[in-house]
This record gives structure tokens, sequence and C-alpha cells, in this order.
């Protein structure tokens, strides 16, 4: 009885791990895809408007940008006021794309290496290797969710260093020597746009 | 008074001063401020002014020239022999660390990049199956269970923190250069200072000119950037390092 028991309780017991392993393999298969398109347009031909066009669509389909932005905000979310936060959202896509964009001309040449995938609380991270001409090759690791119904890139790590956290670092540093104002973060971002 | 001692008297004073500690019923801006580690911010933030100013004066358009006057073909292999120099104390922290397959990476990189590769100057180690890493007493420190204490923005040297300002200390007593007396060892010493110096700001032009423009509060941004970079490197090595056939040695 114990062992028909054990039998039926077995499969139950290795979903989670079964639909875990699954979700590392769709992550992995996920980033493996979107660095192909990416390295694709980043070393092929055209001028550096025309891949920012063609880079674009692909960023704003796999990175969570909303999401990254709500993080980046920290605990002035709940002191920005609708309008602001919607103000916030915007600039920050741009500021996004900006600096993404900011790396084509550094990442002529690049390929890339899929190294080992592993769960973590905030997602799957997929692990690459990224080697440029001449440079020593960097660890980068994608920590992907699938939250929303479909896979998405919540944080980037460079070499350790997370993306999300550094920018969310740099803005409530930002906030808190400057009152606490959302506006004045607002303004700020405006301004590095326009710079 | 000379600046020097200006910088550093003003420096002291503001030691004192701490960072505002938010108040205990607002939970997360405390949280934000531990998390930070940051309590004598206000000192950091006047040191890190002093090496922004000396960079941008000084340090950053003497790497800005360098790279203009000399190509990339040779600035390769000054880095080799930096680095080539530097292995030693590489090794020692290896073996502190109780890490033999990296000891010995570094032991064969000092060997095979000092003989074959001309004194240092081309990095044939690499190609052979003894890749680069770096280490460090403040890395080493870590390990033996150092906490990393306050962080610290310190004069010349930078981002740090207690532990990593020690190993600081402890790599230049690790150094067999430190204690080598011989003619023209301090002009020597100097020189390989200056150009080391000089070697990691060009090879850091582009990453800094990136932060500087990018950040809101760059010092906010070098304090996260150098706090995660280290916490990495620390776990990374925390696993076992156990003594395995090397790579090059399988068929």
């Amino acid at each position: 009885m114990l062992s028909r028991r054990a039998t039926l309780a077995a499969p139950a017991l290795l979903l989670p791990e079964l639909a875990r392993a699954q979700g590392a393999q769709s992550a992995s298969a996920f980033i493996a895809s979107l660095g192909e398109s990416l390295t694709a347009i980043v070393n092929g031909p055209g001028s550096y408007e025309e891949k920012k066009r063609r880079l674009a669509p692909l960023v704003e389909r796999d990175v969570d940008i909303e999401g990254i932005a709500r993080f980046c905000l920290g605990r002035f979310v709940r002191v920005a006021t609708p309008a602001q936060q919607q103000e916030y959202n915007r600039l920050f896509h741009q500021v996004l794309l900006n600096n993404i964009f900011g790396k084509i001309g550094e990442f002529q040449g690049v390929t890339f290496r899929m190294t080992n995938t592993s769960a973590s609380e905030e997602g799957t991270l997929v692990g690459t290797l990224i080697q440029r001409p001449n440079q020593k090759a960097n660890t980068v690791q994608w920590i992907v969710s699938a939250t929303s119904g479909q896979p998405k890139i919540i944080d980037v790590k460079a070499e350790g260093t997370s993306l999300r956290l550094t920018q969310r670092n740099d803005y409530t540093s930002f906030l808190t020597r400057n009152g606490e104002n959302v506006g004045a973060l607002i303004d700020a971002m405006r301004a590095q746009l326009q710079a | 008074m000379p600046p020097l001692r200006v910088i550093l008297f003003a420096g002291l004073l503001l030691m004192g001063a701490c960072a505002d500690r938010p108040a205990a019923g607002d939970a997360d801006a405390l949280a934000e401020y531990k998390a930070n580690n940051d309590p004598i911010e206000p000192a950091n933030r006047f040191f890190y002014r002093v090496n922004d100013g000396l960079d941008t004066y000084i340090l950053a358009p003497v790497a800005r020239g360098y790279r203009y006057a000399v190509p990339e073909a040779v600035r390769r292999p000054i880095h080799n022999v930096v680095n080539n120099i530097a292995t030693p104390v590489i090794f020692a922290n290896d073996v502190l660390q109780a890490k033999p397959r990296r000891a010995g990476d570094s032991m064969m990189r000092f060997l095979i990049n000092s003989t074959a590769g001309v004194g240092g100057l081309f990095d044939v180690a690499t190609s052979l199956g003894y890749p680069e890493h770096d280490s460090g007493f403040g890395t080493t420190l870590a390990l033996w269970g150092v906490g990393e204490g306050p962080f610290l923005f310190l004069p010349v040297i930078g981002p740090s923190n207690p532990r990593d300002a020690a190993g600081f200390a402890g790599n230049v007593a690790l150094d067999p250069l430190t204690f080598a007396t011989f003619g023209g060892s301090r002009t020597l010493g100097i020189a390989r200072a200056g150009v080391s110096a000089i070697d990691s700001r060009e090879r850091l032009l582009d990453p800094i000119d990136n932060i500087k423009k990018s950040a809101l509060d760059p010092y906010a941004t070098f304090r996260s950037l150098y706090r995660q970079n280290r916490q990495a490197e620390i776990d990374g090595l925390r696993g076992p390092d156990i003594a395995t056939v090397p790579a090059w040695f399988k068929k």
C-alpha cells in the first residue's frame, strides 16, 4: 500500500522539478535565440541608425522594460503620482534603449557562447560568455522570468554586477539627495536624453 | 601648507561627519541606508570629488594621450609586462586562499611568460591552457572570514573598504619587488607604479566615460558597481578548488 502511495506521489513530487527543468531549458533556448539575432544585427552590415532600428523591436519584445523601470524607482514608486510614473516610464524606456544602443559600437565582432543555466529566486539565470576581439571574455548572466506568460529578461548581470540594481542605486541616491522629489529625477532624465 | 595636506586635513574633519541615518519609522529608507553600507558618506563623497578632479585633469588626459600616441600593438605587450610582474603576488594569494589549481596556473603563467613570453612581453601561457585571473590580499582576507566593513572612498586608491585597504597593504607586503634592493630598484618601482596606473586607466577609459555619462549620481553608481563586483568575485571563489587533472594534460 505504502509503495503504491509512494509510486502515485512520486510524479506529483517530481512535477515542480520537471517544471523548473523545462523552465530552465526554455529560458536557455530563449536567450540563445535572442543572442543569435542580436549578434547578427550588431556584427552585420548597415549603418548605426539602421542597426538601432532593427534592434529596438527585439528589445521591446524580449525585455521587461516596465518591470525594470518599477524596480529602479525603488521605494519612490509609492511617492510618485500617476502622471509622474507615466512620464518616468516613458523616459526610462528611452534611457534604457540609449544605453543599449550606446554599446553597439563597442560590440563589433562579438561572439557569444551559452554556459550553465540555474534557477534563482528572481528567475532563471542563463549564463553566457561574451567575447569581443582582443578583449578578455566577459561572463554575462541573463535573468529570465516567465511570470507574465512569456519569457522576458528582467535583469542582466555582467561580471556579477546587476544592471537594474546599479541603476536603482543611482536613481534612489539621486532622489535622496534631491529632496526625495520624483519631479527632479524626471527633469534630470529629460536633460540626460537631450544632452 | 601644501595643497595635499590641506585636502587630507579637510577630509579628516569630514570623517566626523556621518551620513544622516533615516528615522527608525521609515523602514524602507532605513533598509536602503543599511544596504548602501556607507555611514561616512559625506567624507567619502569629498574624497570622490578630490579623486575625480585628479583623474579628470591628470590621469585621464595622460591615459588618452597614451592611447593616442601608442598603438595597441605596443600597448598590449606593455600591459602583459605589467601583468607578469604582478603574477607573484597573485600566486602568493592563490596559495593563501588554498586554491592549488589557481596557484598552479599563476606559477606556470609566470614561468612561461617570463621565458617563452620574452620577459612577459607576450602572454603565451593563455594559449597553452593557463588563463589569466586576478586576486589580491583583500580577497584572501574575505575568504578567511574577514568582513568588508563600511564602504570607503580613499584618496588616490578610490573605492574600497577597511578589508580591501588592508588587502592593498598586504599586496605590497607580498610583492618581492617591495623588498628587492639593487641599482635602480627605486626608479624601477616608481616607473612600474606609473606605467601600471596609466595602463589600467587606459583600459577603463570607455567604461568610466560611459558611467559618468549615464549616471545621475556617479558616486553612488561607482559605489554600487565596486561593492557588487567585489562580492561576485569573492562568491565565485567560495566553491571548492579540487585538484582535478588540468585540461591541457588530457588527450
